[in-house]
C-alpha cells in the first residue's frame, strides 16, 4: 500500500511537472517582442509561468481532491484523524519553497543584469563633470545591454518631455520635435525623460519596458528596437482625467527609412 | 484543568441600552462593537461595490462614454479607499477581532472598552465625509495612492477631505491595534499560555504590531501632503523643490503592510474555520505561529517593490525583490498546512468550508502572480497595468473577502442563535466564485498585452476581454442578493442553532448563542487545546470542553 501511494504521488507530480512546462510553452499571453531585452524578459516570464502553473494546478488539485475524498459521508458524525503536525513534512515544505524562491531570485537577478539593470548610473549620459551632475535614475535598460562602451557611444539620444496629456520627443540631432517616436531598428536609443507637471510613465508593451517620467527628477531609459513596425506608447501612471487617452506611437523603421525621416524633418542640415 | 476565575465587576446594566438601539449606541460591549463594525463595513462594501460596477460599465466600451473623465477618476479613488479602509480593514480586524479575541483569551471584554467604542465611532463619520465630498466639489481624483504632484494639482477640497477621512480611519485602526495587543498579551485567562491561543489571536497580534508600527507613518505623510495642498509648502511639490519619490516611500511603508493588515487576520480566521469543519486539529500550529511573525517582519521591509519603475537605484530594486519573494516562504507554509488540515478529515461541504477553500485557490494564484511581480525585470513590463489589478483583487477579494463571507457563514449562529440556509449559501459561493474568476482572471492577459490600470478609455483590441470581465462583475453583484436574502430570512425565520451547532472546541462556542453580556454566565472556560479534534473518541472531546 505505501508503495502504491508512493508510485501514485510520483506519477502525478511528474504529470504535473510536464503539464506545467507544456502549458507554459503552448499558451502565449505576451504581445510581439520587439526590443533586444524583450526575448530575455520572455525567458523569465516562461520560467515563472512554468513554476506558477505547477504550483497552482497542484494546490487546486489537492484542495479539490481533499474536498471530494474526505467529504463527510451522510450519518457520519465522527472526527478525522488526530494529526497535529509532522515535523519532517513541515521542514520539507519550508525548504522547497525557500529553494524555489532563491532560484527565482538569483535567476531574475541574472535576467536583470542581462537587461542592463545593474549598471550604476553615477553620471549623466552626456558625461558631465561630477559637480555639475544631475541625479539621473536609470530605467531597467539604462545600462548598455552588452556592456561595450563603443556601442554605448553610438546610442541615439532622444529627449522625452511628458505633460498632461502628451509625450513630446526632441531629437538633439537635427532639432526635431515630434509627437511620435521614430527610431531605427538595431540601434540603441537613449531616452532622457522628464515631466513638466505630474508623474507619467513611458511604456511600450512590445519592448517590455516601462519607466516613470518624473517631475524634478530626470530618468533615463535605454533600449534597442529589433523589429520594424508601429507599436503603442502608453502612459501607465494615473496623470489626470485624460490619462487613458495619453497614448502615442513608436515607429521603428529600417535605418534607411529612419535617415530619410530624419533628413526630411531636421531644421538644420545634418 | 480548570482554574477558578471570578466574574469581574458586572458593568452597570442600566448604562447599556437594550433592544436593537444598542447597535446604534456608544456601547462598550465588544460583541456589539464587533457587529457594529461588521454591519457598517458591509454597508460600505455595497457602496464600494456599486462604484466598482460603475467602473466596469465604463469599461464595456473602449471610449470614455459612461461618465465624465473627472468623475471616473473620483469613482476609482473612492472605490479603492472605501474597499480598503471602510470594508476589509475594519471587518477582518475590527469586526471579527472585537467579537472573537476576548472569547479566545478568556476575557469578559477588550482591555480598553471605551477606546474600542471610540475606534468604531470614528468610522461612520469619516466614511460619510468621504462619500459626501463627491457632492460638495468633487471627491479626490488621484487614486487611493494620492501620488503628488497629481494630488496637489487636482481640486483641493476633495483631496483634503480624503486626507482627513483617511487620517481618522488610520486613527481608528491604531486605537484598535493597541487594544488588541493589550488584550491578547495582558487579559489572558490565568493558566492560558500564548502557545495555547487559537491561531486568530496570533494573526491579530501580528496584524496589530503592523498597524501600530506603520499607520503613524501614513498619518505623518498625509499631514505633510495636506500642508503642500493648503499651505503651499514644498515637501512633495517638485516645483518648490520637493521630492515626489519620498512620498512614495513613505506611503508604501504603510500601504504595503496594509495588505498584510487585510490578509493576516483572514489567515487567522481560516485557521479557525478549517479545523472545525474538517474535524481535525490545525496542522502545524507552531510553524503557523512562526510564519505569521515571519510575514510581519518581512512585510515591513518590502515596500519599494511598488516603485520598481519610479526613481529607485538598482541595489534597492534587488534588495526589495529578494525580500518580497521570501514572503512566499512563510505564506507557503500556511497554505500547505491548511491543505494538510483538510487531508484525512471529515469535511462538511458547507458554505463556510467552500468559501475558505475558494480563498485557498484564489490566494494561491494571487500569491504566484505576487512572486512574479516581485521580480524587477518582470515588474517593469506589467507594473501599473491590469495584471496588477488582477493580482491584488485575487489577494484582497479572492483572499480577504472570501474569508469574510466564510466567517459570516461560520459565526452567524454565534452572533444570532439562528442557522443560515446552507443551500442558499452554497449557491452564493458558486456564483461568487465563478463571477470573481470571470471578472479578474482575464485581466492578467489585459495587463500583459498593454492595458494600463486606472483608464476610462483603452485600445479597442481589448474590448472583448473587458466585456467578459464586466459580465463577471455583474455576477459578483448579483451574488450579493442570495446572501442578503439568506441573512434576512434567517434573522426573521431561521432555525434555532443551539449554542454550538458545529461542535466546536474554541471558547466562543462554549457559551450560549448569542452570548450574554459578560460572555459566560459562570467563570470563563480554560481551553488548552482549541484544536483538539480527533478520532480517538468523542467523550474525550467532551472532556476537553470541561
Amino acid at each position: 500500500m505505501p508503495k502504491l501511494s508512493a508510485i501514485l504521488t510520483l506519477t502525478s507530480s511528474l504529470i504535473l511537472g510536464i503539464g506545467g512546462v507544456w502549458i507554459a510553452y503552448n499558451i502565449d499571453m505576451l504581445p510581439v517582442s520587439a526590443s533586444m531585452n524583450a526575448p530575455v524578459y520572455d525567458e523569465l516570464y516562461r520560467v515563472l509561468f512554468i513554476i506558477g502553473c505547477i504550483l497552482f494546478i497542484g494546490m487546486t488539485a489537492l484542495v479539490i481532491y481533499s474536498l471530494i475524498q474526505f467529504r463527510r459521508r451522510p450519518g457520519d458524525t465522527g472526527d478525522g484523524i488526530n494529526l497535529e503536525g509532522n515535523i519532517s513534512l513541515e521542514i520539507f515544505w519550508t525548504a522547497v519553497p525557500a529553494v524555489v524562491v532563491l532560484f527565482v531570485g538569483l535567476y531574475s537577478y541574472d535576467i536583470y543584469d542581462r537587461m542592463g539593470g545593474m549598471q550604476p548610473l553615477m553620471h549623466d549620459h552626456n558625461g558631465q563633470m561630477d559637480n555639475q551632475v544631475e541625479r539621473v535614475w536609470g530605467g531597467i535598460g539604462s545600462g548598455p545591454i552588452e556592456s561595450s562602451s563603443t556601442k554605448n557611444l553610438s546610442s541615439l539620444p532622444i529627449e522625452l518631455t511628458a505633460m498632461q496629456f502628451a509625450f513630446i520627443f526632441h531629437y538633439p540631432k537635427g532639432d526635431i520635435i515630434s509627437g511620435e517616436l521614430h527610431v531605427p531598428v538595431g540601434r540603441e536609443v537613449s531616452l532622457k525623460m522628464e515631466s513638466k507637471d505630474v508623474i507619467h510613465a513611458f511604456w511600450v508593451p512590445q519592448f517590455r519596458l516601462k519607466q516613470d517620467v518624473i517631475p524634478g527628477q530626470p530618468t533615463v531609459l535605454n533600449f534597442t528596437p529589433t523589429k520594424a513596425g508601429n507599436f503603442p506608447i502608453v502612459c501607465a501612471e494615473l496623470c489626470g482625467p485624460y490619462h487613458g487617452g495619453m497614448r502615442s506611437n513608436v515607429i521603428v523603421d529600417e535605418q534607411e527609412d529612419f535617415d530619410i525621416w530624419l533628413k526630411e524633418n531636421s531644421k538644420e542640415s545634418i | 484543568m480548570t482554574i477558578s476565575l471570578k466574574p469581574s465587576n458586572p458593568t452597570p446594566k442600566k448604562l447599556q441600552p437594550t433592544g436593537w438601539l444598542k447597535y446604534l449606541s456608544f456601547s462598550l460591549d465588544h460583541k456589539i462593537i464587533g457587529l457594529q463594525y461588521l454591519v457598517c463595513g458591509f454597508l460600505f462594501y455595497l457602496i464600494g461595490g456599486s462604484l466598482a460596477g460603475a467602473i466596469r460599465v465604463e469599461l464595456i466600451s473602449p471610449l470614455s462614454d459612461f461618465m465624465p473623465r473627472e468623475v471616473y477618476n473620483q469613482v476609482l479613488t473612492l472605490h479603492g479607499t472605501i474597499m480598503i479602509f471602510l470594508w476589509i480593514v475594519p471587518v477582518v480586524n475590527g469586526a471579527f477581532g472585537n467579537y472573537l479575541i476576548p472569547f479566545y483569551v478568556g476575557a469578559r471584554d477588550m482591555a480598553f472598552p471605551r477606546l474600542n467604542a471610540v475606534a468604531f465611532w470614528l468610522i461612520p463619520p469619516s466614511g460619510l465625509m468621504l462619500i459626501t465630498s463627491y457632492f460638495i466639489n468633487g471627491a479626490a481624483q488621484s487614486g487611493w495612492t494620492a501620488y503628488p504632484p497629481l494630488s496637489i494639482t487636482t481640486p483641493a477640497a476633495g483631496q483634503i477631505i480624503w486626507i482627513l477621512s483617511v487620517l481618522l480611519l488610520g486613527g481608528s485602526s491604531i486605537f484598535g491595534g493597541i487594544n488588541f495587543i493589550a488584550t491578547i498579551l495582558k487579559l489572558r485567562r490565568p493558566g492560558l499560555k500564548l502557545m495555547q491561543l487559537p491561531m486568530y489571536c496570533w494573526a491579530m497580534l501580528g496584524t496589530s504590531i503592523l498597524v501600530v508600527l506603520s499607520t503613524p507613518v501614513l498619518a505623518g505623510t498625509l499631514i505633510l501632503l495636506s500642508f503642500d495642498i493648503v499651505a503651499h509648502t514644498g515637501f512633495f511639490n517638485p516645483s518648490l523643490g520637493g521630492n515626489v519619490i519620498v512620498y512614495q516611500h513613505l506611503f508604501w511603508f504603510y500601504s504595503h503592510p496594509a495588505v498584510y493588515i487585510m490578509v493576516l487576520p483572514a489567515f487567522g480566521l481560516v485557521s479557525e474555520i478549517l479545523p472545525i469543519h474538517s474535524r481535525k486539529p490545525l496542522f502545524g500550529y507552531t510553524t503557523m505561529v512562526f510564519s505569521i511573525m515571519g510575514i510581519v517582519v518581512l512585510g515591513l521591509v518590502v515596500w519599494a517593490h511598488h516603485m520598481f519603475t519610479s526613481g529607485t537605484p538598482p541595489w534597492m530594486r534587488l534588495f526589495f525583490t529578494i525580500a518580497t519573494a521570501f514572503i512566499a516562504v512563510p505564506t507557503g507554509i500556511k497554505f500547505f498546512n491548511w491543505v494538510a488540515t483538510l487531508w484525512g478529515g471529515k469535511i462538511s461541504l458547507n458554505a463556510a468550508m467552500l468559501f475558505s477553500c475558494g480563498f485557498i485557490i484564489n490566494f494561491v494564484l494571487g500569491g504566484i502572480t505576487g512572486v512574479a511581480l516581485a521580480q524587477v525585470p518582470f515588474d517593469v513590463h506589467v507594473h501599473d497595468t491590469y495584471f496588477v489589478v488582477a493580482h491584488f483583487h485575487y489577494i484582497v477579494y479572492g483572499g480577504s473577502v472570501f474569508v469574510i463571507f466564510s466567517s459570516i457563514y461560520h459565526w452567524f449562529p454565534k452572533f444570532t442563535g439562528k442557522m443560515l440556509n446552507e443551500n442558499l449559501g452554497r449557491f452564493h459561493f458558486i456564483i461568487t466564485f465563478i463571477g470573481f474568476n470571470l471578472c479578474f482572471a482575464p485581466q492578467h492577459w489585459l495587463g500583459l498585452n498593454g492595458m494600463p490600470r486606472r483608464v476610462a478609455e483603452y485600445d479597442p483590441q481589448f474590448q472583448l476581454i473587458n466585456q467578459i470581465s464586466s459580465v463577471g462583475a455583474l455576477l459578483m453583484a448579483l451574488s450579493t442578493l442570495p446572501f442578503l436574502w439568506n441573512i434576512l430570512q434567517s434573522i426573521l425565520y431561521g432555525d434555532n442553532s443551539g449554542d454550538n451547532p458545529w461542535n466546536a472546541l474554541t471558547p466562543e462556542w462554549l457559551t450560549s448563542s448569542p452570548p450574554p453580556v459578560e460572555n459566560w454566565e459562570g467563570e470563563a472556560p480554560l481551553v488548552l487545546e482549541p484544536y483538539g479534534y480527533g478520532e480517538k473518541d468523542s467523550n474525550q472531546t467532551q472532556e476537553k470542553i470541561k
